[in-house]
């Protein structure tokens, strides 16, 4: 078992815990926005399909890295172009007295 | 390590923080998009770490950036299409739809990485373990999304498809994936045998998910959603990319919580949504005659008696449900809140399985102009019932029903909205039919309830117009 490996296998277990704890404490509330934030952030991805179209020599390869690059590209743009159009809909009361207003700038 | 590695892992050490902060910040609606945007910010810095890195090893060949070019910019404009079009009513297909490519560019990765490799016997025997994770995990991902996604449009049908042999066909393909991902385990690095799997993945996808009815699925889209998550955090693993372990993990957890509160909040376990095949409707009709037989000690009220009832009263409370989502009812659920407003107080008791994803309600609300702190989570709301001179429920069935409270029957332990604490209720409601769980509601022939029989949206149109008339008068 190398090193790499191990230190893998700790990134995933602590990430996991760490997600844990940080996702308990969202508000059910914000839960279809969650789901699409974390969509987006599965999107990490494309760096995989950087990687993948870096080493591609082959037009299998060519092929794979094409179809992955698209894939990736529409998950992370559509994940958080969703994620920020639902967002931005979450408001305060909208009839604004202006010190309210001030509130929610700062 | 020289320098330029050195800065790229710290770009993704950067990123994978952003990411943890961001999922920190969605803690409060008041600070959450300021998490989305940070967390975008995470990812511009990991893509522009990945070409950076890329460039600087020069690798890549001409076809190899035209590829990756024209395939990452025509995806995301047809993501970004797809964000910007997307009705709030058909966010979760959307949202499954994104979970399929994720996963499907996982399976993708791994794939690539063992073709490159194949044939001169260099794979070890850490990345074939993870490849072979991979090109099980990600293809079923993505075709049980897609077809997750077609149940929640209505191209594929939302009830639970089960036919004869259909349990043999699932067994047969999983001893087929299995046999040849062991041969690929084994050592053998062939082509072929890695078609084989990802063909048996694919397939194991559409058997898994077309049994599974519509009403579950907001637990199978949780579900899909945490799988992509590992899928990504496996590809990580054959690349060797902390940035996609620590995202992947991520979003694991993130799916993996959702889809134990979803059947929770439903009364299910997360094995017996799997299983599939509940709410067939073999049900209904069996029990249809009691419903009518209910029918006789139920208070029918028109549209005036609700508006007076509201009119008058000084703390009202919404109970929303599917029955809302799906008439598309979420303005005029607003517009009345906003009118009651003027004289009451009002707000809506979100259950966390109203609408069709986790937390979807909340959102159509939103869309409404409702603000969020007029929305309150179940706990929040439940203490308030017994001061509330009206509950009005409207489309919301089996999560009212106060037989939850009561063991031996198909709610019982099913965490529900106490609307029958209630000084008075009002039900709007289109007939006397049953929810998923496929029984009578209590709730309905309690002597306070009055029953309002009506489409949601015309029923509360009709409502707010009676309301405004007495207002006016």
């Amino acid at each position: 078992m190398t090193t790499s490996l191990m230190s893998d296998i700790y990134m995933f277990v602590l990430a996991i815990l760490v997600g844990y704890e940080v996702i308990t404490k969202v508000p059910s509330t914000l839960h279809t926005p969650l789901m699409s934030a974390s969509n987006a952030i599965h999107g990490i991805v494309i760096i995989g399909a950087v990687i993948t179209a870096s080493q591609a020599r082959t037009d299998a390869g060519y092929v794979l890295a094409f179809v992955a690059a698209f894939f990736a590209g529409m998950n992370v743009v559509g994940g958080y172009g969703l994620t920020d159009r639902m967002l931005q809909m979450f408001r305060k009361r909208p009839a604004p007295p202006a010190h309210d207003r001030t509130k929610e700038l700062s | 390590m020289n320098a330029v590695t050195i800065a790229v892992d710290l770009a993704y050490l950067l990123a994978a923080a952003g990411f943890v902060v961001a999922l920190h910040l969605m803690n409060s609606p008041a600070t959450a998009r300021k998490g989305s945007r940070l967390s975008w910010l995470g990812m511009i810095v990991a893509v522009a770490a990945a070409l950076t890195s890329v460039i600087h090893g020069g690798t890549i060949t001409t076809t190899g950036w035209i590829v990756l070019s024209v395939g990452g910019v025509g995806g995301a404009a047809a993501g970004l299409v797809m964000a910007r079009r997307v009705k709030m009513t058909d966010v979760p297909q959307v949202v499954s739809i994104f979970n399929a490519v994720g996963g499907g560019a996982a399976a993708l990765v791994a794939a690539g990485d063992f073709v490159r490799l194949a044939g001169d016997g260099g794979i070890s025997g850490r990345v074939m373990i993870a490849t072979v994770l991979d090109i099980i995990v990600g293809p079923v991902t993505f075709s049980g999304s897609l077809i997750a996604a077609g149940k929640l449009q209505g191209w594929v049908s939302s009830r639970p498809v089960v036919f004869p042999g259909a349990r043999l066909i699932t067994a047969a393909l999983t001893v087929v994936g299995v046999g040849a991902s062991c041969y690929l385990l084994a050592g053998h690095d062939s082509i072929a045998m890695l078609i084989l799997v990802v063909c048996a993945a694919l397939a194991f996808g559409v058997t898994m998910t077309m049994p599974i009815g519509g009403a579950d699925m907001p637990v199978v889209v949780a579900l899909l959603n945490s799988f992509t998550g590992i899928a990504v955090a496996i590809a990580g693993f054959v690349i060797d990319n902390g940035g996609l372990i620590i995202g992947g993990a991520l979003v694991g957890a993130s799916g993996g919580i959702l889809t134990v509160l979803m059947a929770r909040a439903m009364n299910r376990s997360v094995i017996s949504v799997m299983l599939g095949g509940f709410g067939t409707g073999d049900s209904g009709p069996a029990t249809g005659p009691a419903a009518v037989g209910a029918g006789a000690s139920i208070r029918r009220i028109s549209a005036e008696d609700a508006a007076i009832q509201l009119a008058y009263a000084s703390k009202v409370i919404i109970v929303p449900g599917y029955g809302l989502a799906a008439a598309q009812a979420q303005h005029e659920a607003a517009e009345l809140a906003a009118l009651l407003q003027e004289h009451a107080t009002v707000f809506f008791a979100i259950h966390p399985v109203a609408g069709r994803m986790p937390g979807h309600m909340n959102v159509l609300l939103a869309e409404a102009n409702v603000p969020y702190t007029d929305l309150k989570e179940m706990d929040a709301a439940n203490p308030e019932f017994p001061t509330a001179d009206v509950a009005l429920v409207v489309g919301a069935n089996d999560v009212t029903n106060p037989a939850a409270r009561r063991p031996g029957n198909p709610v019982s332990g099913m965490p529900i909205l106490n609307v029958d604490q209630a000084k008075s209720v009002i039900v709007i409601k289109r007939s006397m039919g049953h929810g998923y769980a496929g029984i009578d509601n209590e709730l309905y022939i309690d002597p306070k309830t009055g029953m309002f029989f009506s489409d949601a949206k015309s029923g509360l149109a009709e409502i707010i117009a009676s309301v405004k008339a007495l207002v006016a008068s």
